[in-house]
């Protein structure tokens, strides 16, 4: 390993040869890396290829079995978070972990506010602390609003604050962007830049490529535990970057085939629950894939929630190949014919503790059956059928869901639905957190679907994606559709447009 | 279940094993513990928490409780004895006292699904408001002068042997909570809410109509438990039963039913509760106080929530150092291609 760094600044922080492994599996394999003071490095790889093993390393939880971690140059050990929290080291996690009742300036300061005589909390010079924080962030929250209702964008912000309320000279960003929206990205990228130009040290991880152009300096890819390559962005095409991830060329990410659509499969009129979304009539055909674009907050996954079931609906109808739905009633959806693979994977998606053949199972709770009981040969071989097809990456059929990585968990929500042969898929955020070649496997499923008849609604937030796979894009803004573009005339501007409320179709 | 996981320590085993470790010791070294009587009246003093512990677990499996259901008992006493006191017949009064258990089961499973409140807060109230509806009914009144037809079943026994006549009853429901908790649809949804309300919403399981259904089951069979209570001791009064609810909990979480939900099998719960059973009938025989068995079913309470957790515990690092030891299984199917 060379360490081209006795000219240039020092590295904050860096890792020189370290190996960490977890009983057979090893995770790390001679890594080093180097993260200098603003810069913001990106960190690249497939699920599974030890990035989460290499944040950890450096937050001071795993400690490597080979190869030294670095702080300013020194050799140090992390005998758990703290010593690297004190180091100057903050992690800042894809889903924020806020106290929903306590203040912005609450969470931040949690078990360490200013006190007054007596012990009292000193409200005031948290609150000014916390402002001072914001200004230096550049961004404009009321120190004394509660986390509830905060945008995860928000929560991730209050995260920051709270990092730099800590003087952390390297913040590692796990995926922060993953449940963002557009404008919601750029929010924290500004905070990021900001945070660069006063000379932290950024690590950052996102499955999405344009996001590493955007933000990023340099580029770290793993795979396999192994480091592919550390270098420059400059000059680097995004096809370049999944060919250092994959160690191979990836085949089109948006693998959309041209179907001529059929009669419309689910038929929505005048959809309305109030104060959510108002007024949302669309079709959507055999054969083909409708994206549903907007804002976090527009009402795309509330209007789903809505035709499945899972929330009443004030007014309006669902139809599902001419079968008007009962309100309210995801169990006569599905008899229907449809399914919903929704946004919260391990919430709404999965029974985390439960294993894979029966998370598979639970759609087939009335179909494998015999004789009033579980035919539990049907249930598994239903299960291991799906899980084949959809190549679910697992050692045994009977081990819990939350032993999978993500793309795989996703995969076995697919299954779970594929499983009951639907006539209209919805899909809410069907790639979200998952890395760049399973999310192709998810596109060309989702493409082949539409090719065997199948209607697909897809709601997502990751343009690209929208404008990949969709044969037409409808947009909602504030609870109401706004738009209807078709694929030709769909570009990020187009879509952006109606989803910020700046046009009407 | 990750059955693979957990084979290797699954507490419902511990429990059934250490039921069998207490009997064989109470046979050898507790005097009069052995003989066919004092064994039917250990199933028969049993059979309460038994038969209530049948659809407590299946309660408990799908996330919720109940704490009313000594008072539903009670209250089912009451209302035979005022009946029986008014002259009406036994036949007529049994369902009657049934079909007021399965009001009791509705009331709290509509308050618990439709209002969206806590069950363990519902049924702390109706615990109390059920037991005082019990006493304004009977007053400070004991009924005993039921039919001896009626008498002797709830209190005898199949010749000399140590089987209770109602034994065999229990031992039918019981086949059916089994056949119903873990080979059937429902039984399969019950675990889903348990470890994942949300998700089994998601996958269509009518959650709300499944919990309804399992209140109503357990007042059904709470005052079922009531009429046995009344008959097998031939005293009908408001107070019968006060107090079961905690055996009823501590015998099914002892064996193995996670409180949390989602956990747990039925056999294990019927071995906590003879474990339970067994344990009270040795104390009697030794002359301990009713107050010191109190405490004794409140410290099993505690060890019940603890012991599951850590088998679980040592289960997972069992299995940690299995992965250590050998290499990583085989990652199947292939990846993309």
């Amino acid at each position: 390993m060379t360490h081209p760094s006795d000219t240039g600044p020092a590295p904050v922080l860096a890792l020189r040869d370290v190996s960490r492994s977890f009983g057979a599996v090893r995770a790390l394999r001679d890594v080093s890396l180097e993260l200098f003071p603003g810069e913001v490095h990106a960190l690249a790889g497939e699920n599974g290829a030890g990035k989460s093993t290499l944040i950890k390393t450096l937050a001071g939880v795993h400690r490597p079995d080979a190869g030294q971690v670095l702080l300013d140059g020194a050799p140090v050990v992390f005998h758990g978070p703290k010593d690297a929290r004190d180091a100057g080291i903050a992690v800042i996690y894809q889903e924020p972990t806020l106290f929903p009742d306590l203040s912005i300036a609450e969470n931040i300061y949690m078990g360490r506010q200013p006190r007054r005589a007596l012990g009292r909390i000193d409200h005031r010079a948290t609150h000014e602390a916390t402002a001072a924080l914001m200004k230096r962030l550049g961004v404009d929250l009321d120190p004394d609003r509660p986390a509830r209702g905060l945008s995860i964008a928000d929560q991730q912000i209050v995260e920051i604050a709270k990092a730099l309320s800590f003087d952390a000279r390297v913040l590692i960003m796990d995926e922060p962007t993953a449940a963002l929206t557009g404008s919601e990205v750029a929010r924290l990228f500004g905070v990021v830049r900001t945070l660069r130009e006063q000379g932290a040290a950024v690590l950052f991880i996102s499955h999405r490529l344009e996001e590493i152009f955007a933000i990023c300096q340099k580029v770290t890819t793993l795979r396999d535990g192994a480091r592919i390559a550390s270098e420059p962005l400059d000059g680097m095409t995004e096809d370049d970057l999944v060919r250092r991830m994959v160690g191979r060329d990836l085949e089109e990410l948006y693998p959309k085939q041209d179907v001529r659509p059929g009669e419309v499969a689910l038929s929505v009129r005048r959809l309305t629950r109030e104060g959510v979304f108002t007024d949302v009539s669309f079709d959507v055909r055999r054969g083909e894939i409708v994206g549903l674009a907007g804002l976090v907050g527009a009402g795309r996954t509330e209007v789903a929630r809505a035709v499945f079931g899972i929330d009443r609906r004030d007014a309006g109808e669902v139809e599902v190949d001419g079968r008007r739905l009962t309100n309210g009633a995801p169990s006569t959806a599905m008899a229907a014919g449809l399914a919903l693979v929704p946004e919260d994977r391990r919430a709404q998606g999965l029974v985390m503790d439960m294993s894979i053949e029966r998370n598979i199972g639970l759609t087939g709770l009335r179909t494998t059956v015999r004789a009033g009981l579980m035919d539990r040969g049907a249930e598994r071989s239903r299960s291991l059928d799906w899980a084949v097809r959809l190549q679910v990456k697992y050692a045994r059929i009977a081990d819990a869901v939350n032993t999978l990585s993500g793309g795989n968990q996703q995969k076995v929500v697919l299954a779970k639905w594929l499983a009951t042969g639907p006539k209209v898929l919805i899909v809410d955020e069907p790639t979200r957190g998952i890395d760049v070649g399973t999310k192709a496997e998810v596109h060309r499923l989702l493409s082949q679907l539409a090719a065997d008849g199948v209607a697909v609604l897809m709601i997502s937030s990751d343009l690209p994606e929208i404008l990949g796979m969709a044969d037409r894009v409808l947009v909602m803004h504030e609870g109401r559709l706004t738009a209807e573009i078709p694929r030709a005339d769909a570009t990020e501007e187009t879509v952006m447009a109606a989803a910020t409320g700046r046009a009407a179709a | 279940m990750p059955e693979s996981l957990t084979r290797a320590v699954r507490w419902d085993t511990v429990v059934g094993a250490l039921l069998v470790v207490v009997l064989l010791l109470s046979f050898a070294t507790v005097d009069g513990f052995g003989n066919a009587l004092n064994l039917s009246f250990l199933i028969g003093n049993t059979l309460p928490i038994a038969l209530i512990a049948l659809p407590m677990t299946l309660l408990v499996v799908c996330g919720e409780i109940d704490l009313s259901v000594a008072s539903t008992a009670g209250l089912s006493g009451a209302v035979m004895g005022a009946l029986w006191n008014q002259g009406m017949a036994i036949e007529t009064i049994i369902p009657i006292c049934l079909l007021v258990g399965v009001v009791c089961g509705l009331v709290n499973g509509l308050l618990v699904t439709r209002l969206g409140l806590p069950s363990l807060a519902v049924t702390i109230g109706t615990l109390a408001a059920y037991r005082g509806i019990a006493q304004i009914v009977l007053g400070s009144d004991a009924v005993t002068d039921f039919p001896t037809r009626y008498l002797d079943f709830a209190a005898g026994r199949i010749g000399d042997t140590f089987v209770p006549y109602a034994f065999l009853p229990f031992l039918v429901l019981l086949a059916i909570a089994v056949v119903a908790l873990h080979a059937t649809p429902f039984g399969r949804s019950l675990f889903a809410i348990g470890a994942g309300e949300e998700a089994a919403r998601f996958a269509g399981i009518r959650v709300k109509r499944q919990k309804l259904i399992l209140f109503t089951l357990t007042g059904l069979m709470s005052a079922l438990t009531g009429v046995f209570w009344a008959l097998h001791y031939a005293s009908a009064r408001y107070d019968n039963a006060t107090g079961l609810e905690l055996s009823v909990v501590a015998a099914v979480l002892l064996g193995g039913i996670d409180f949390d939900g989602g956990r747990g099998t039925l056999g294990g719960a019927i071995a906590g509760v003879f474990l339970l059973g067994a344990l009270q009938n040795v104390m009697s025989l030794q002359d301990v106080s009713a107050q010191s068995q109190i405490v004794v079913t409140g410290v099993l309470l505690v060890l019940s929530v603890l012991g599951p957790r850590v088998a679980r515990q040592v289960a997972v690092a069992r299995a940690g150092r299995r992965a250590a030891a050998s290499p990583p299984a085989p990652k199947a199917p292939t990846p993309a291609p």
